[in-house]
């Protein structure tokens, strides 16, 4: 269904006034309405590879957690790593004030009535940190579990989040998402005492929808889990960096 | 949500191929969307009507084509329907099912004065 526009899934049809009769000329086209946003990320995957970058698109619902996840992983990192964000939002630039009080340079995008980032958008985004030597690059996008998966913006990855506070039916209800990401991690871990939220369930849906997840359980209250995410953040770095060796030679 | 964007793209697109064939007047636009797009076909005859308005497309005709959902399963070959929540293979129970069709979302024609 549409926010936007305020039209239900109620199948109606809107009847278009028929032009006259005459015939008109028929224009064969062969047009994806997602190449204009393909193209530009295409451009930004080339951005990312020539220097080097690794760039994960974080997507959640709204409140999941992906920026109580950024604060502290940037918190926790930045002395060995170096990290940017670009922030999505409707409005406000709360969250890239979050992430800059850590520190690490932050640029809000604010979307308006947009329910997603599109990949132009994170090519102006980035022109911000043109003269940053960077090693990873965030991006949040904006809460929504439905839209960003069909937004290519030239990433590494698609990670997904979801609390355990939402229900372990999530990945069925939205497998267009899950199916668009690589990486699934569980948040608010320390919650589970008070829920009857089955997380091996959870999983189970989650690997249904997308065999390939790989999937982290995490608590940014209690850091459960942190140190396995961070492990692997730093293994990918290094991989990154072979690669980008073994382009330059 | 994206289908106020994708409609206004898709305005765009069938102007400047009027504009580019020298009509002043869009008929008609066809449009194939799957259902694997994660697109609202009836959201996007929504948006069309609005957006359209002060365009070339304006009292043009939107026909949408539905492709369907094809897919085939990994383990056992066998070929069947998809929708957005189909999970398992009908045959076998797989989990594992390529995708052959469903995701289009594209203009094919565009039909003018
Ligand atoms: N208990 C608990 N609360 C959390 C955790 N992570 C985030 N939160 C809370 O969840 C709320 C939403 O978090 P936020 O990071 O803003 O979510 P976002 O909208 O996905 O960026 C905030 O009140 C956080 O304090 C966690 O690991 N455990
Ligand atoms: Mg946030
Ligand atoms: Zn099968």
């Amino acid at each position: 269904m549409c926010t936007d526009c305020g039209c239900g899934p109620s199948g109606h049809h809107h009847h278009h006034s028929p032009a006259e009769q005459s015939p008109g000329r028929a224009l064969r086209v062969e047009e994806d309405l997602l190449a204009k946003n393909n193209r530009f990320a295409a451009a930004n995957r080339r951005l990312f590879r020539e220097k080097g970058l690794l760039v994960y698109n974080l997507v959640s619902s709204p409140g999941s957690g992906k920026t109580t996840l950024l604060e502290r992983t940037l918190t926790e990192l930045q002395s060995e790593l170096h990290f940017a964000v670009l922030e999505g939002d409707q409005q406000t630039s709360n969250d890239a004030e979050r992430i800059a009080a850590t520190g690490v340079p932050a640029v809000q995008i604010n979307t308006g009535s947009g329910c997603h980032l599109d990949a132009h958008m994170i090519g102006h985004g980035m022109e911000n940190f043109a003269e940053l030597p960077l090693d990873i690059v965030m991006i949040e996008n904006v809460g929504n579990l439905v839209c960003p998966a069909a937004f290519d913006l030239g990433e590494d990855a698609k990670i997904a989040l979801l609390s355990v506070t939402e229900g372990e039916d999530k990945p069925l209800k939205y497998p267009d998402m899950f199916r668009a990401a690589d990486i699934l991690i569980l948040t608010k871990v320390d919650l589970l005492p008070y829920l009857r939220f089955d997380i091996e369930q959870c999983k189970a849906f989650a690997r249904q929808v997308n065999p390939r997840l790989r999937i982290f359980e995490l608590s940014c209250q209690n850091g459960a889990g942190l140190p396995c995410w961070y492990d692997w953040l730093r293994q990918e770095i290094a991989a990154k960096r072979s690669l980008v060796r073994d382009d330059g030679r | 949500m994206h289908e106020l964007g994708l409609t206004q793209h898709l305005i765009e697109i069938a102007e400047r191929v009027a504009r580019e064939n020298g009509a002043t007047q869009v008929r008609a636009v066809k449009v194939e969307i799957g259902a694997l797009a994660g697109v609202v076909p009836e959201s996007v005859e929504f948006c069309f009507d609005v957006c359209s308005r002060g365009t070339l497309l304006e009292g043009s005709r939107l026909e949408i084509l539905f492709i369907p959902g094809r897919g085939r399963c990994y383990d056992c070959q066998a070929e069947c329907t998809l929708d957005t929540y189909t999970v398992t293979c009908p045959e076998c129970g797989g989990f594992s099912l390529e995708r052959l069709q469903g995701k289009e979302l594209r203009v094919v024609e565009v039909e003018v004065d």
